[in-house]
C-alpha cells in the first residue's frame, strides 16, 4: 500500500511559491488500476513524482509500503518498489542497446550478471521486445520505446509502476500497445498501476479514477461513478469518453441510461 | 541527408579479432601506434605494414571499409606528404624556381604517408571490430586504477554511452527543424558566411533548448531507475581477459620490441 497523508508541494522560485499538490490524503491499494485525470498543470506529475521519492514531501508523508520517503536510508528500496515510466520514450532510454537499456536499472541493484540477464530476457519477453534486443533504441518507434521502458521497470521487479502520460506522443497504434502492455502488468503479474493520464478512453479501463484539480482531489470513484457526473467533468475543462457523451445524447429519445463507457456496453443496451 | 551519419562504425563479426576482449584491443593499438614512432627505417616500415595487412586480414573486414576511413583525411595526409617532399634538405633531384624535392625528402614522405595512412586504419580497425558500447566499457575498465588519483571512469564512460544514446536522436531533431525551417523559406545554402551561420541560429537554439530537456527528463529517468553511480553497480556483461588476451598482449609486446630491434640493427 502507498499512503499519502496530507501531501503538500510547493515550488518556491523567485516569482513566489507555488502550491503544486495541496493537502491530498489519499491510499494505493496493492493490486489495483487507478487512474489519475486532470488538466494541465494541476500537480499530477509533482504528485507523481512523489510516490518514488524523486520529490519530498514540504508538508505531510509518503508511505511506501511501511516506508517513508523521506527516510534516506530506504531510498533505494522505495525506487525499487515503485517504478516509474515518463512521457517522453526517447528521454528515458540511457543506453545504446535495447537490452543494456533495459538491464540500466537491474544493474543499479548489483546483481549477479547471470541474474541480470535471466530478468533482462524475461521482462523483454513481457512486452514482447525480445526479437529487437540487440537494437539501438533511435531506431524503435515510439511504443516500441515506450515498452522498452517499461522492460526496464519490470525488469528491477516493482510492486507498482507509475505511468506519467506515457501514450501522450504516441500514435494510435503506439498508445494501444502501450495500453495493453499496461493491462497485461495489472492482471497477469499483478503490478499495481497507477496511470496519468489526458486520455478518457484510457481512464475506462481503471478500477478507479481520481479527478485532480488545482492540487487537490476533486472527486473519484469507479469510471461509471466518475464520468455519470459530465457536468462536474466539464466544469474542469475534461471530457467524458465518446462513447458515455453519445449516450447522453441520445438518452431521452432511446431510454438508455447515462453509466455507458465502452462501445460494448452502448451496443448491448441499444438492442435492448 | 544527415540521418546516414553513423556513430561508431561496427561491423558485425565473428573473428578473432572481434572476439579480443576491448582492453586488448585498446591496448594492442597503443602498442601499434608507439611502435610507429620508434621505426626509422625501410625495415622497421615493412614490420609495420606487413603486421597491420596480417590483423587487417585477420579480422576479414573488407579493405573498402578501410578506404573509406582514409578518405576523410586524404587532404591531411597529401599535404604533410608533400610538405615533407619540399621541406627536406638533401641531395636535390628536382628544381624549380624556390622549390625543390630531394632524394631524402622523398623517401621522408614516403614514410610519413605510411605511417599517417597505418595509423588511421590501425584505429578503424579497432572501431570496426568493436561496438562502442563495449569499447566504453572497456576505456571505463582501463581507467580504473587511476580513480586513486581522482580520474572519474565511471563518470567519463556514462557520459560516453549517453553520448552515443543521443547523438543519432539530436541529428533526427536537427534534420527535423532544418525541414521545418526550409519549409518556411529559410535558405541554407546561399550567401556568404555570415548569412548561412545567422541562418543556423533558428536550428540550433531550440536544438539546444530541446537537449537540455532532453537532460533533465534523462537525468531523471536515471534516478528514477535507482541510478546512484558506479559504486555497487553491476553489468550484464562483464567483461573477461581469455587466453587469447594474454596471447594478443604478448603479440604487442613482441611487436614494440622488434620495432627498436629494428631502429638498433639497421
Ligand atoms: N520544477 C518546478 N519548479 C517550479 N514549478 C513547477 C515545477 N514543476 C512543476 N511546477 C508547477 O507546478 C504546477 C503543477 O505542475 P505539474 O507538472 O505537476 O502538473 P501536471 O498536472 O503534471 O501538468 P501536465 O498535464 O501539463 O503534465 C504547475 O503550475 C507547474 O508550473
Ligand atoms: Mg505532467
Amino acid at each position: 500500500m502507498i499512503q499519502l497523508e496530507n501531501l503538500t508541494h510547493t515550488y518556491s522560485s523567485e516569482q513566489g511559491k507555488n502550491v503544486a499538490v495541496d493537502n491530498i490524503s489519499l491510499e494505493i491499494h496493492k493490486g489495483e488500476h487507478l487512474a489519475i485525470l486532470g488538466q494541465n498543470g494541476c500537480g499530477k506529475s509533482t504528485l507523481a513524482k512523489h510516490l518514488n521519492a524523486l520529490l519530498l514531501p514540504t508538508a505531510g508523508r509518503v508511505i511506501v509500503e511501511g516506508m517513508d520517503t523521506k527516510d534516506e536510508s530506504k531510498l533505494w528500496q522505495i525506487r525499487q518498489t515503485v517504478g516509474m515510466v515518463f512521457q517522453n520514450p526517447d528521454n528515458q532510454l540511457v543506453a545504446t542497446t535495447v537490452e543494456e537499456d533495459c538491464a540500466f536499472g537491474v544493474e543499479n541493484l548489483g546483481l549477479e550478471p547471470k541474474l541480470i540477464r535471466q530478468r533482462v530476457d524475461e521482462a523483454l519477453a513481457t512486452v514482447g521486445m525480445s526479437e529487437f534486443k540487440e537494437k539501438a533504441p533511435h531506431l524503435l518507434s515510439g511504443g516500441q520505446k515506450q515498452r522498452v521502458a517499461i522492460a526496464g521497470i519490470i525488469a528491477m521487479r516493482p510492486q507498482y509502476i507509475v505511468f506519467d502520460e506515457p501514450t501522450a506522443m504516441l500514435d494510435p497504434h503506439g498508445r494501444s500497445e502501450v495500453i495493453q502492455t499496461m493491462q497485461k502488468l495489472n492482471k497477469e503479474e499483478n503490478i499495481t498501476i497507477i496511470n496519468i493520464t489526458h486520455f478518457m478512453e484510457e481512464a475506462v479501463l481503471a478500477d478507479r479514477v481520481v479527478v485532480m484539480d488545482k492540487g487537490k482531489i476533486a472527486f473519484m470513484g469507479t469510471p461509471k461513478e466518475v464520468f455519470r457526473q459530465v457536468e462536474r467533468l466539464k466544469a474542469l475543462h475534461l471530457d467524458v469518453p465518446v462513447v458515455t457523451e453519445l449516450a447522453q445524447a441520445i438518452g431521452a429519445e432511446t431510454g438508455i441510461d447515462g453509466d455507458i463507457l465502452t462501445i460494448e456496453e452502448l451496443v448491448v443496451s441499444l438492442c435492448r | 541527408m544527415l540521418r546516414d551519419v553513423t556513430i561508431g562504425q561496427y561491423l558485425p563479426g565473428n573473428s578473432l579479432l572481434h572476439r579480443l576482449d576491448p582492453r586488448s584491443k585498446i591496448n594492442g593499438v597503443l602498442f601499434f601506434m608507439i611502435s610507429l614512432f620508434v621505426i626509422n627505417n625501410m625495415v622497421g616500415y615493412w614490420l609495420m605494414v606487413i603486421s597491420a595487412v596480417g590483423m587487417i586480414l585477420l579480422s576479414r573486414i573488407p579493405l573498402k571499409y578501410f578506404l573509406k576511413g582514409i578518405k576523410p583525411l586524404l587532404l591531411i595526409i597529401i599535404l604533410t606528404v608533400i610538405l615533407q617532399a619540399l621541406m627536406t634538405p638533401g641531395e636535390i633531384i628536382w628544381q624549380w624556381k624556390f622549390l625543390h624535392v630531394t632524394k631524402e625528402g622523398l623517401i621522408q614522405a614516403l614514410f610519413m604517408g605510411t605511417r599517417l595512412v597505418l595509423l588511421v586504419s590501425i584505429t578503424s580497425l579497432l572501431t570496426l571490430t568493436t561496438t562502442p558500447i563495449v569499447l566504453t566499457e572497456g576505456i571505463e575498465k582501463m581507467l580504473n586504477p587511476f580513480k586513486v588519483i581522482g580520474v572519474p571512469a565511471h563518470e567519463l564512460a556514462m557520459m560516453m554511452t549517453i553520448a552515443l544514446r543521443f547523438i543519432p536522436t539530436l541529428i533526427e531533431e536537427t534534420d527535423k527543424i532544418m525541414k521545418a525551417q526550409a519549409a518556411r523559406g529559410a535558405d541554407f545554402e546561399s550567401g556568404n558566411l555570415i548569412k548561412r551561420v545567422n541562418a543556423l541560429i533558428p536550428i540550433l537554439v531550440p536544438l539546444f533548448l530541446s537537449a537540455l530537456k532532453r537532460a533533465e527528463d534523462l537525468a531523471t529517468a536515471m534516478e528514477a531507475r535507482g541510478y546512484h553511480g558506479g559504486e555497487g553497480r553491476t553489468r550484464l556483461k562483464e567483461l573477461h581477459f581469455a587466453g587469447k588476451d594474454y596471447g594478443a598482449f604478448g603479440m604487442a609486446v613482441i611487436l614494440l620490441l622488434a620495432a627498436i630491434a629494428t631502429r638498433v640493427l639497421f
